[in-house]
């Protein structure tokens, strides 16, 4: 009886190995594409690589964008697929720690990746070991209304003082200089990236998001100033923190406002509200304490080996898949975002050709993730709520860096 | 064993029956209670190990002006919330009448609580909008200047709390109703003979009547206002600033959110939380107690 029993065993056990061999084909990918273009897009990656291996079946589960952010945290854990997307930087640190990612170093050196994604290389890296592919970015920048600026004879502003002198040009023919919507925080977060960026520069910033220096700090202050000269010269849209990013397009779009410090998201949208290549322009970010190198933010999508894969080789084939310089083409041109891999091609657009050779000549201080990314994300929500504050209440700027030092001690 | 069941039988009977529900109830109510309050003692991020820390969470929650700010507004709320009792009486009153088409009017006063929470969200976002909301195309018709509620720290929550009202008054309104139904009639005329009318009939005579109405009124609206969440997510998202959060907000956006996932201190506030309902929760059940024994 018993000695039957352990025989029906091991045939349930071959069974189930036999079972999982059978199975070896099925490349289990979990991810948020849950908009139209970027699901299609995606659709298209996956045919492309089935097609180039007829042997693998890719299952591909869809979450909702949102409530991805929540739903990995408990596959991962639990039930891991073979490949999940994700975001480069900070935000994937939780899951490295954790060990929930497996390091991909082997694809990043077979693909020639070194080389190729050296600009988003730095935002893969833990613990010197590459953790994803990136296979897409976007770049941020100031959106503008070309023809008002033209009208009035206003020239794309390249230092602060110009900056100035072209808000306070607009603000004398009755223009709002810059359209911000700050109900949902992050686009403040990005006009302080930036201004910290260009006053203090990529080493500095970095070193101040990942929780190094002190937000009381001489040059934090020095950031703040040059804020605090937009917010008292009336350079942002009244009412900002009662509007979503959304709402406030419509001001450019109608011609109350000129600039939208903004990623490269919003022209979509600009352009169905009825702007045109004409009516639109983008220019970088000027200069503000002159010499230092400028950078950008470009936060970069990526997707990762999960730790708990059952079918690490093929998941390994569809990464290098991904990585590759067509591959990475066709698929951001249907995203209408910038490849990785500097070997892509961009798509015929003159915002994307514009911010491709921004990121790839102009961006020589390094590129940021973007700063809920590349902060702690608790340190992220109170930050970017300060901001918020401050745009209002600047005269709290005091009681808001204390705050701000007080989480940073208390979370690095 | 079968003389057992029949000796005891009224006795066990009723527990037979209530198994069940006190199964659920402590698998899914009560044992996730002192979940949480262990939880609360402990560090974690969802995923990694959990570290024991004392009562570090509820040291830092005293130092926490967004967590004072949170529970200074739950007290706006429950206070304010309240107005929905009297709102809600008055408009029984006022339907309860029989005129032509009467059942139509009930139900657009009773339409705001039908519909969900985030439709009135949306809707009340819409007549406090800045630029074209109703409310300052009203105040600037009138020479006001216009002010954007929901971006001020100082108005926020009254103009939230103002959204709750409406469909919570709709909901208090059909409770007066259905009491106003069994008004004993024979009082009524009693009182008018006796030469009560209008404000002394109502406090007398019929708000006596009301009670259990009235009492199941205010037990609701406690509830409603210490679970606010819903508005203050479609409306606001916490802010300006975090100045419109109330616990159970805080307490998502510390454990469940994008920038959250500290478990540790979300379930500390959740006890907190927990705290301020057992005040009336005891209440209540001392009432109830003290209703049936007949005192």
């Amino acid at each position: 009886m018993k000695k039957i029993f352990k025989n029906q065993i091991a045939l349930a056990l071959a069974g189930i190995l036999a079972g999982t061999s059978a199975v070896a084909g099925t490349l289990v990918i979990n991810g948020d594409t849950s908009d139209p273009a970027p699901k299609a897009a995606f659709q298209a990656v996956i045919d492309g690589f089935e097609a180039e291996n007829p042997d693998v079946d890719v299952v591909y589960n869809l979450f909702d964008h949102e409530g991805y952010k929540a739903a990995i945290r408990n596959f991962l854990s639990a039930d891991a697929p073979d490949i999940a997307f994700w975001y480069a930087g900070n935000r994937m640190a939780p899951f490295v720690e954790a060990g929930l990612f497996a390091p991909i170093d082997d694809v990043w050196a077979d693909q020639g990746l070194y080389s190729l994604m050296a600009s988003s290389a730095p935002g893969m890296t833990m613990d010197g070991k590459k953790w994803g592919i990136p296979f897409t970015y976007y770049n941020w920048g100031v959106y503008y209304r070309q023809d008002i600026f033209e009208n009035l004879g206003i020239t794309v502003p390249t230092n602060w003082d110009e900056f100035i002198a072209a808000g306070e040009t607009l603000k004398a023919n009755g223009v709002t200089p810059i359209t911000i919507g700050t109900k949902w925080l992050w686009t403040a977060g990005g006009v302080f990236d930036y201004l910290n960026l260009r006053t203090n520069g990529y080493d500095f910033h970095m070193a101040l998001t990942s929780g190094e220096i002190p937000w009381t700090d001489d040059r934090v202050r020095a950031t703040m100033a040059n804020y605090q000269q937009l917010i008292d010269g009336d350079f942002f849209l009244e009412n900002h923190a009662a509007l979503s990013w959304q709402e406030a397009l419509a001001p450019m779009a109608n011609g109350e406002a000129a600039m939208y410090i903004m990623g490269n998201f919003a022209v979509a949208p600009l352009k169905e509200l009825g702007l045109d290549d004409n009516s639109l322009g983008l220019f970088q970010f000027p200069e503000i304490t002159p010499g230092i190198p400028m950078a950008e933010e470009a936060p970069t999508d990526t997707i990762h080996l999960t730790a708990g894969a059952k079918n690490v080789v093929d998941a390994k084939r569809f990464l290098a898949y991904t990585a590759r310089p067509d591959v990475q083409t066709a698929w951001n041109k249907a995203l209408g975002q910038l490849p990785t891999n500097a070997g892509a091609g961009v798509a015929d657009d003159k915002f994307l050709n514009q911010a491709f050779k921004m990121l790839n000549d102009n961006a020589p201080g390094g590129v940021a993730q973007f700063y809920d990314r590349d902060t702690k994300a608790e340190m992220a929500s109170i930050g970017m709520e300060s901001f918020q504050e401050f745009m209002v209440k600047p005269e709290r700027l005091e009681k808001i860096l204390e705050r701000l030092e007080k989480a940073r001690q208390k979370l690095y | 064993m079968y003389s057992y069941w029949k000796n005891n039988q009224l006795k066990i009977a009723p527990w037979i029956f209530l198994a069940p529900g006190i199964l659920m109830f402590s698998l899914y109510v009560v044992f996730p209670i002192f979940q949480s309050i262990n939880l609360s003692f402990y560090q974690w991020d969802g995923l990694g190990t959990k570290t024991y820390i004392g009562v570090e969470n509820y040291i830092e929650l005293l130092d926490d002006e967004y967590f004072l700010v949170s529970l200074k507004n739950n007290i706006i709320w429950l206070v304010l919330y309240l107005l929905a009792v009297p709102a809600g009486l008055f408009a029984a009153l006022f339907l309860n009448q029989t005129v032509r088409g009467i059942r139509i009017y009930k139900s657009m006063f009773f339409f705001p609580f039908v519909i969900s929470q985030v439709v009135v969200g949306l809707v009340f976002s819409w007549f406090y909008a800045p630029s074209n909301g109703l409310l300052n195309v009203i105040l600037e018709a009138f020479g006001f200047n216009s002010i954007a509620i929901l971006a001020e720290e100082d108005y926020v929550t009254y103009g939230i709390i103002a959204a709750g009202l409406w469909p919570q008054t709709a909901y208090c309104m059909i409770l007066y109703l259905t009491g106003l139904n069994s008004v004993d009639q024979e009082q009524i005329e009693a009182g008018r003979i006796d030469n009560a009318r209008g404000w002394r009939m109502l406090w007398y005579v019929i708000l006596p009547q009301l009670k259990p109405a009235t009492f199941i009124a205010v037990v609701v609206t406690i509830i409603g206002a210490l679970r606010s969440f819903d508005l203050i997510d479609i409306m606001t998202g916490g802010g300006p600033w975090g100045s419109s959060r109330v616990l159970a907000y805080y307490m998502y956006e510390k454990a469940f959110s994008e920038y959250g996932f500290r478990m540790g201190y979300g379930a500390a506030i959740a006890v907190v939380l927990l705290m301020i309902m057992m005040i009336y929760i005891a209440t209540i059940l001392y009432r109830l107690y003290r209703d049936e024994r007949g005192d």
